[in-house]
């Protein structure tokens, strides 16, 4: 009994899940595939991601006078899952172009895939240089891990700071490697191996820092540089001053969401961090329309990655647009010959190794608010 | 290191090690009932602030109010958990108790990624909590005062339960043999769902604390917390009581002083931590309180 | 029926067997050459699930070892093979953190022989650790285990000059991409295990696993059987990593996790404590269900009505199905009973025999 009444529910389940998919079969449709971390450890990212890519998929839902359909893919987060989604969405649903991935490790793993089938991908936040690495079919939309890690030590130094700590995440590639470029940049500055007086780690998921941040304290080190997610870095500044610290903070793109500061609340304050672009003062007339629409549209402030997500969409969209073409291999070359894109992450040009160079823009929390610090050149 | 940092070093240390020790004590009241690792614990500890985080942006409560209401709520839950799916297989083996649990641990947190969003939500924290000031030396929050002074309030409350009272007797005797204890008239339903509902509770309020320390919740935010906090219970004897405590303080204050002691390898510091287990566990096979259950043939 | 030997059927036991191999062969020689690429990613992991399974089926199954380091060891595989299969002029470039240390950084083998060193690697870390931790009993030596296998990730993250840390290797020989690897190292581990778990030395097993004490008084030596079912399992857990690393070509330590060993504990115990024929069948289940799950997360349209897509509910769905396996179906989907030609061919005799009551 308990076997059949298993069994029914079994297919129950396998029923509602192969309901028909509703399919709009008016005009021959533009397929692009997106895969982004939608469950597991990292689907805050890929939740955020998404919203900006269906906010720019509202905006502009054709291209070559022909209707845009997404095909979302989720790939948990992991590297295996990956590999499949970007494979499903090649071969089951058509894709030619694809969007995606949060985390360097699933745009790996995916870049691998799509390469192969030679669909182009562009990403939208890994950062990580090996993604792009030997590939001719991947390209991003972000900043790499060197140049962002290279203009906050430069910040730094010119604000006068000559011994810094880092806290970093040992096991995300992003947090390595800004602060490898941060550390390197830094020496090279003081031209004094001992400039970096403290280095300590922590692990992705840990929420007390109170013994890595007693240590750099301790160290007498001027300013703190944590190259880590929103989340971690609003426990961090709340940690570093119950601990009575007053030393400047400082960090990179993942920080740049709202949370920094409904999260850290007073403990923000005086946080200073490179990201792409700025919602007030010297705002393009691009990252203004994002802001109010994603305001319209979701009710709440978009942090780095939907504009990135956003942003993403439309070099995609553009690249179809000036290939004229739905042909892949067309695509990818229009891609590979962007230039001077106006995106809401600021003007974008793809570099010959695939890889975005757009300005750097410096932001300080001040009031609770970002404030616009100043505009670095690649 | 001068006896300012070490003095500090410590502080830091019992303050995270008293949250491990919360967290723990439920892991290891409804192992020493049931001999079942919970591993859904964890995520009932997520449901926990998540509770208390809705309760406070619907209702506006008085906070120790929405408090209470929190831990009643994730322990009614946590009752409803154990009837669905543990219950049904309590007379399985006991390997599939535990991968139903971990199977309740996966659902609760897809079904958090799709319900909550998996972006952090600020948690509202009163400012009394927060608020840091200088003992000598020492920075400390309040918040770093009042988890001890709670875990071991609580302790003392379990200890009592399990030990003074009518329930805690019939705890026992579970613990001991169910089968037995049901024919001696023993409510094992009843029983198990009240240390089900009570240790849920517990889970609850640990996940509070939590985050009334680190003011940050997101559907995953109990996995690291979870795990360390079992090793703790295993450190210190899975399925005592003082033993979670203790387990936990050992925990949080080795964490603090690999850190503080090695900070070029704070990097390698989980894989001391487990290491330290490890050789606690060849010189004591059952934790440093432990007791030696004997296997059921 | 159980003992006499019967010489026309063992002579067509055997038949069976080399044909069933055939079709078996001619299928994967199909499936190589005509299946997208997609469906073949999905019976590449299939398999590399089923070697994982049987793996941690010996261990956990055969010999009652409750151990959660399956990840870890997968994770020694595969960083040992990637390390030997990769090109040296790609290792120049991944590496950017610190340098590849010394044997690594010019040494490339064949992908056979990598395999065969990943394996052993893992074997060898088992025995290291084994010796040791396998006096602890039950739930204690899953902690134990489950305590090595995160060692090992969190070393893994800070030795970048042999793992390029969390950075991760890339560009790694897709060899496990063909039918004939993936499928092949099944049936070498389905039959290896098999044949142990079969012999006089199997019967020791689960003679420790049913009563150490007893097992011991009988002449059993516990601490060798134990080491050696550990070390074996965790010899196919190594080429499981091996293989899994080829397949995505691209490996981290956030791959190794524990949630990975759980995944695998829960394909072992749904296919059924101590049966092969269900962790391979239920490998299979388990892979394919998952991205037959997908199309559950589009927006549907039902009549008039349009379903929004949501993001995520594929894995509320897949949860959902795991809990209501383990809860209806208790001892696994194939309840510890494995595929024998005596079974099929005892089902054939009843079902004729039947047929000849009735009409009799």
């Amino acid at each position: 009994m308990r076997r059949v009444t298993g069994f029914l529910v079994l297919v129950l389940i396998a029923l509602l899940a192969f309901a028909i998919p509703s399919v709009s079969a008016q005009q021959e449709p533009i397929r692009i595939g997106v895969y982004e971390p939608m469950t597991g450890p990292m689907a805050a990212g890929g939740q955020m991601t998404w919203e900006g890519i269906v906010l720019a998929h509202e905006m502009t839902p054709t291209v070559l006078g022909r209707p845009i359909k997404l095909f979302l893919a989720d790939n948990k987060s992991d590297k295996v899952e990956s590999a499949n989604a970007v494979a499903k969405l090649i071969e089951q649903d058509k894709v030619i172009a694809i969007i995606g991935s949060y985390g360097s490790s699933n745009s790996i793993a995916g870049g691998d895939v799509a390469e192969k089938a030679g669909i182009p991908m562009m990403t939208d936040s890994a950062t990580n240089p090996l993604v792009t690495l030997d590939k001719e079919y991947m390209f991003r939309a972000c900043f790499i891990d060197p140049f962002q890690g290279e203009v906050m030590a430069k910040f730094a130094y010119g604000e006068g700071v000559r011994k810094a700590a880092i806290l970093k995440d040992v096991a995300q590639d992003y947090s390595v490697g800004l602060s490898n470029y941060f550390k390197k940049t830094f020496i090279a500055l003081t031209g004094d191996p001992k400039s970096i007086v403290a280095e300590v780690a922590y692990q992705t998921g840990d929420q007390d820092f109170s013994a890595q941040l007693t240590q750099v304290i301790n160290s007498k080190a001027e300013a703190l540089f944590v190259p880590g997610y929103f989340g971690d870095m609003a426990l961090v500044a709340k940690q570093l001053r119950q601990l009575g610290s007053k030393i400047l903070l400082m960090g990179g793109d993942a920080i740049d969401a709202p949370e920094l500061v409904t999260i850290g609340g007073t403990a923000a304050e005086g946080i200073v961090f490179s990201t792409f672009y700025s919602a007030d003062a010297p705002a393009t007339p691009e990252a203004k329309k994002f802001v109010d629409a994603f305001k319209a549209k979701y009710g709440k402030t978009p942090n780095a990655n939907g504009a990135l997500g956003y942003d993403t969409y439309n070099l995609v969209v553009d690249a179809i647009r000036r290939a004229n073409s739905d042909d892949p291999k067309k695509i990818r070359d229009a891609m590979a010959s962007t230039k001077d894109f106006p995106a809401v992450t600021g003007s974008t040009t793809i570099d010959e190794s695939g890889d975005a160079t757009k300005d750097a823009v410096l932001l300080k929390v001040v009031d609770g608010k970002f404030t616009y610090l100043t505009t670095v050149k690649p | 290191m001068t006896w300012a940092v070490f003095a500090q070093n410590i502080v830091n240390g019992i303050s995270l090690g008293s949250l491990y020790a919360l967290v723990a004590i439920g892991y290891t009241m409804v192992y020493g009932i049931l001999r079942l690792i919970n591993f859904a614990h964890s995520d009932v500890f997520m449901l926990g602030a998540y509770m208390l985080f809705y309760i406070d942006f619907m209702f506006r409560l008085p906070w120790w109010l929405t408090f209470v209401l929190a831990a009643v709520l994730t322990g009614v839950l946590g009752i409803t958990i154990e009837r669905v799916a543990y219950r049904p297989l309590r007379q399985a083996p006991r390997i599939s108790s535990l991968i139903s649990a971990i199977g309740i641990s996966f659902f609760i947190q897809n079904l958090g990624l799709v319900v909550f969003g998996g972006r952090p939500k600020p948690f509202p924290v009163p400012q009394f909590f927060s608020q840091s000031y200088m003992v000598g030396s020492v920075y400390m929050a309040n918040i770093s005062w009042v988890v001890p002074v709670f875990s071991g309030l609580l302790m003392l409350g379990l200890t009592m339960l399990v030990y003074r009272t009518k329930v805690g007797l019939a705890m026992r005797a579970i613990s001991h043999d169910m089968d037995t204890s049901s024919l001696m008239s023993v409510n094992v339903d009843g029983i198990i769902a009240i240390t089900f509902g009570v240790g849920s509770a517990l889970a609850a309020a640990g996940g509070i604390m939590w985050a009334l320390k680190y003011p940050q919740i997101n559907p995953l935010m109990g996995t690291v917390p979870g795990i360390k906090a079992f090793i703790a219970a295993v450190l210190g004897g899975i399925g005592s009581i003082p033993g979670a405590m203790i387990g936990g303080m050992l925990l949080g204050m080795l964490e603090i002083m690999l850190v503080a002691l090695m900070p070029t390898l704070s990097g390698f510091r989980d894989a001391f931590a487990y290491l330290v287990l490890i050789v606690i566990l060849l010189a004591r096979p059952t934790g440093l309180l432990g007791r030696e259950f004997r296997e059921k043939v | 029926m159980l003992g006499v030997y019967n010489p026309a059927r063992a002579r067509l036991k055997l038949l069976l067997t080399f044909g069933g191999l055939a079709v078996l062969a001619a299928a994967i020689w199909w499936g190589n050459a005509n299946l997208s690429s997609y469906n073949l990613r999905i019976l590449n992991l299939a398999g590399i699930n089923a070697i994982l399974a049987v793996s941690m089926n010996l261990i956990f199954g055969f010999t009652g070892l409750f151990s959660l380091g399956h990840a870890g060891f997968m994770a020694v595989g595969a960083y040992t093979c990637a390390l030997l299969t990769l090109p040296v002029a790609t290792k120049d470039s991944i590496f950017l953190l610190a340098p590849l240390a010394w044997p690594f950084s010019v040494i490339t083998l064949p992908p056979i022989a990598a395999v065969v060193c990943a394996g052993a690697t893992a074997g060898l870390m088992a025995y290291l650790t084994g010796f040791p931790v396998l006096r602890l009993r039950g739930d204690y030596l899953g902690i134990a285990t489950l305590g090595f296998a995160e060692i090992i990730r969190v070393v893994a993250n800070n030795i970048p000059s042999i793992t390029n840390g969390a950075l991760g290797l890339k560009g790694i020989p897709s060899f496990a991409s063909n039918l004939w690897w993936t499928w092949g190292c099944v049936g070498i581990t389905v039959f290896v295990i098999s044949r142990l778990v079969n012999s006089v030395y199997g019967r020791s097993l689960l003679a420790v696993r049913e009563d150490e004490v007893a097992a011991e008084i009988m002449g059993v030596n516990r601490t060798y059987h134990k080491t050696v079912a550990y070390v074996i399992g965790s010899f196919f857990a190594g080429v499981g990593g091996a293989l899994m690393g080829s397949l995505v070509t691209t490996i981290d330590p956030k791959t190794f996790g524990f949630t990975l060993t759980f995944n695998i504990l829960i394909i072992v115990v749904a296919g059924g404590l101590g049966s092969i024929t269900g962790s391979v069948l239920t490998s299979v289940i388990y892979t394919v269900l998952l991205e037959a799950l997908r199309p559950i997360e589009a927006s549907w349209r039902i009549g008039p009505l349009r379903v929004p897509e949501i993001p995520g509910l594929r894995m509320v769905v897949f949860s959902l199905v795991l809990l209501v396996i383990i809860l209806f179906y208790q001892r696994g989907l194939f309840g510890g009973r494995e595929f024998s030609w005596d079974r099929v061919l005892d089902w054939i005799d009843r079902r004729r025999s039947r047929k000849q009551g009735v009409r009799a």
